[in-house]
């Protein structure tokens, strides 16, 4: 196991390495020049000449990307033009309060999705089961920005329970409050996640439950109900733990519209603006470490997995 | 001169041998039908799948005859018909905060969002398919460089993706557009270089290599056409899923901008109205919604119709 986490985590280096690069060449391509973009249109030619000379801008690309490489490892992400401050502190803060709502988003999805897949599955083509496959492909086909909005309708404006926007009501720090605020947002996001931990837990299950294992239990005289809970589940769940990891990456990416809807201020929100103002060190930052953190929640994923499935581990 | 060929409609039918052939083929008491046949029979059996591509075909169709189909001209203002709610007289879905018709802003955004979804999937399939044949037929180095740089774009989450090269591009409906076709390129690559790495081995192709067919002709007559069936349910799945993507870029401000009648750019503007009139960020998103569900249902039904095995 040691050997397979420490193969897995070096393979990680290159991606990586690719990642950096590759975040550090879409900001490149960007159309205007950095310095202009800092000092205003109104820059005087040497003044301009000087700031692209501190910045390390007339250097060749390789020596400006190692340049960069070496700041970022050091914890110098630069300077957000917009805000007027460091970077890494505020995407940090700012990704602290994404990953409330995707560690939401995920819990929300998996206690409604596995055990509808479940049930789906040890009643298959009852009505239940269509009822949930159809309601699965529904939920996955719903755009998160306007489910957002009919439920900030629904539940936000007409019932009027929850709030509808932000992260806390003005002068108010307690926990209530801030689920209180992270329940539509992450309802929205669990959606098209729930469908599909609904759908895979119910292809996996409905795999394991025709295995010898199984029939030798039913044989046995065992109660349905404990062949499925003891028995079934827990081959079952294996696959279903790497989708929900998968589905991570879903939840980062998607969380954008989630935060867009409801004027949520996670990294997905820092990040919109960040590009409709220009700010790129913000941008390129926040690229960074959503990407990073989704190739860690990969590796963790992968080596849950051959933990669970020691068939991954030797296969 | 066709006449005495049973059922032939092949064009190099003038072909004496084909045609021999096929009149051998075609007994009158045995049915033969090919696996396309087979796949479409099964197909046609599944209700929802079909009723899903009579209602893509259908807004295809609207699509298209847009300047014909719709009342008005989708960025004409009348400021007097302000919020106009559904079954307004000459304004069927209402109007929106500046008094632009909404059905005709939908059927010409339902234009833009076919149209991107389209063409996004077909360059990502594209561009896709020829790096995941050249890797998997070829392996060596050239693989494992390709590998390599596709582990890197699917190490970014998918949306993400799109995000950071629009932001590199620069906001706009032809940058988003590029962008989801990018982002889709990994996906369609591994799903050929999967199908190319178990082929390769196959009896079939190593007898085309031994009589000397060029590689060229054996990826292209031999080897694509047996991928095809996970791809066209991959694309099919894809199609909507790049609608919502591209209309969330616009919905972002990120995409087609306004006054533009694009889904995603009438949703993100209708958001500030609804407390007072609903219905403008409402319908869009119901369009969007729509034609995706159409595309799940009909890639669901591909599948189940291409691959029986699959189905459960």
């Amino acid at each position: 196991m040691t050997r397979y986490i420490a193969q897995r985590t070096f393979s990680l280096i290159p991606v990586l390495i690719g990642v950096t690069l590759l975040v550090f060449l879409v900001m490149q391509l960007a159309p205007g020049d950095p310095a202009q973009i800092m000092l205003g249109p109104k820059a005087t030619e040497t003044s301009l000449a000087q700031l692209r000379h501190e910045l390390g801008l007339d250097q060749p690309l390789h020596v400006q990307y190692v340049r960069w490489l070496t700041r970022v490892l050091q914890g110098n992400w630069g300077r957000s033009i917009q805000l007027k401050r460091e970077v890494l502190p505020f995407i940090l803060e700012r990704f602290r309060n994404t990953a409330y709502l995707t560690i939401l988003a995920a819990l929300f999805a998996c206690s409604v999705g596995v055990p509808a897949g479940i049930l789906s599955a040890v009643r298959q083509y009852s009505l239940s089961d269509r009822m949930a496959m159809v309601l699965a492909l529904v939920g996955f086909s719903m755009p998160i920005f306007w489910l957002g909005i009919i439920l900030q309708i629904v539940l936000g404006l007409k019932v009027g329970i929850l709030p509808v926007s932000g992260m806390r009501s003005p002068e108010r720090t307690d926990l209530v409050d801030l689920i209180n605020h992270l329940i539509l947002p992450s309802l929205t996001l669990a959606a098209g996640v729930t469908a599909i931990i609904a759908r895979m837990t119910r292809s996996s299950m409905l795999e394991v439950i025709r295995q010898d294992y199984i029939r030798t239990a039913r044989s046995k005289g065992l109660r349905e109900r404990l062949i499925i809970s003891r028995h079934a589940l827990k081959n079952a769940l294996i696959p279903v733990i790497t989708v929900v990891g998968l589905q991570v990456g879903y939840l980062l990416g998607g969380d954008v519209f989630a935060e867009i809807v409801f004027s949520y201020p996670g990294i997905g929100l820092a990040m919109v603006n960040g590009i409709l103002a220009r700010d790129f060190p913000l941008v390129q930052g926040a690229i960074l470490l959503v990407a990073t953190s989704y190739v860690l929640v990969n590796l963790a994923v992968d080596i849950t997995y051959a933990y669970l499935d020691p068939r991954i581990r030797y296969g | 001169m066709d006449s005495n060929c049973v059922k032939s409609t092949h064009p190099k039918a003038a072909d004496a041998r084909y045609k021999v052939q096929h009149v051998t083929e075609v007994e009158p008491s045995v049915q033969v039908r090919s696996p396309t046949q087979q796949a479409l029979r099964r197909l046609r059996r599944d209700r929802m799948a079909v009723a899903s591509a009579i209602f893509l075909l259908l807004m295809v169709i609207i699509s298209i005859l847009a300047p014909v189909l719709a009342p008005r001209d989708p960025t004409e203002t009348n400021l007097s018909q302000r919020l106009a709610p559904p079954a307004t007289p000459g304004y069927p879905l209402g109007a929106d905060d500046l008094g632009r018709d909404i059905l005709s802003r939908l059927i010409w955004g339902g234009r833009i969002s076919l149209l991107v979804g389209f063409s996004a999937v077909l360059v990502a399939m594209i561009l896709g398919v020829l790096v995941g044949l050249v890797g998997g037929y070829f392996g060596g180095w050239l693989d494992s460089l390709i590998m390599r740089l596709i582990d890197i774009l699917l190490a970014f989450p998918a949306i993400l993706l799109a995000i950071a090269i629009v932001a590199s591009l620069g906001p706009g409906l032809q940058n988003a557009m590029l962008a989801i076709s990018i982002v889709g390129i990994p996906y369609y690559a591994r799903i050929v270089r999967g199908s190319v790495l178990s082929l390769r081995e196959q009896e079939f192709v190593y007898a085309a290599r031994i009589i000397g067919v060029p590689d060229f002709r054996i990826l292209t007559r031999h080897v694509l056409p047996n991928c095809l069936g996970p791809l066209i349910v991959a694309a099919t799945l894809d199609v909507g899923w790049m609608i919502m993507i591209a209309a969330g870029l616009s919905f972002l401000g990120l995409g087609a901008q306004p006054p533009t009648a694009e889904w995603g750019v009438m949703l993100s503007q209708g958001r500030q109205f609804i407390r007072s009139a609903l219905h403008i960020s409402i319908l869009p998103g119901a369009a969007i919604f729509l034609v995706v569900l159409a595309l799940n249902l009909l890639g669901d039904g591909l599948r189940d119709a291409l691959d029986p095995r699959l189905r459960e």
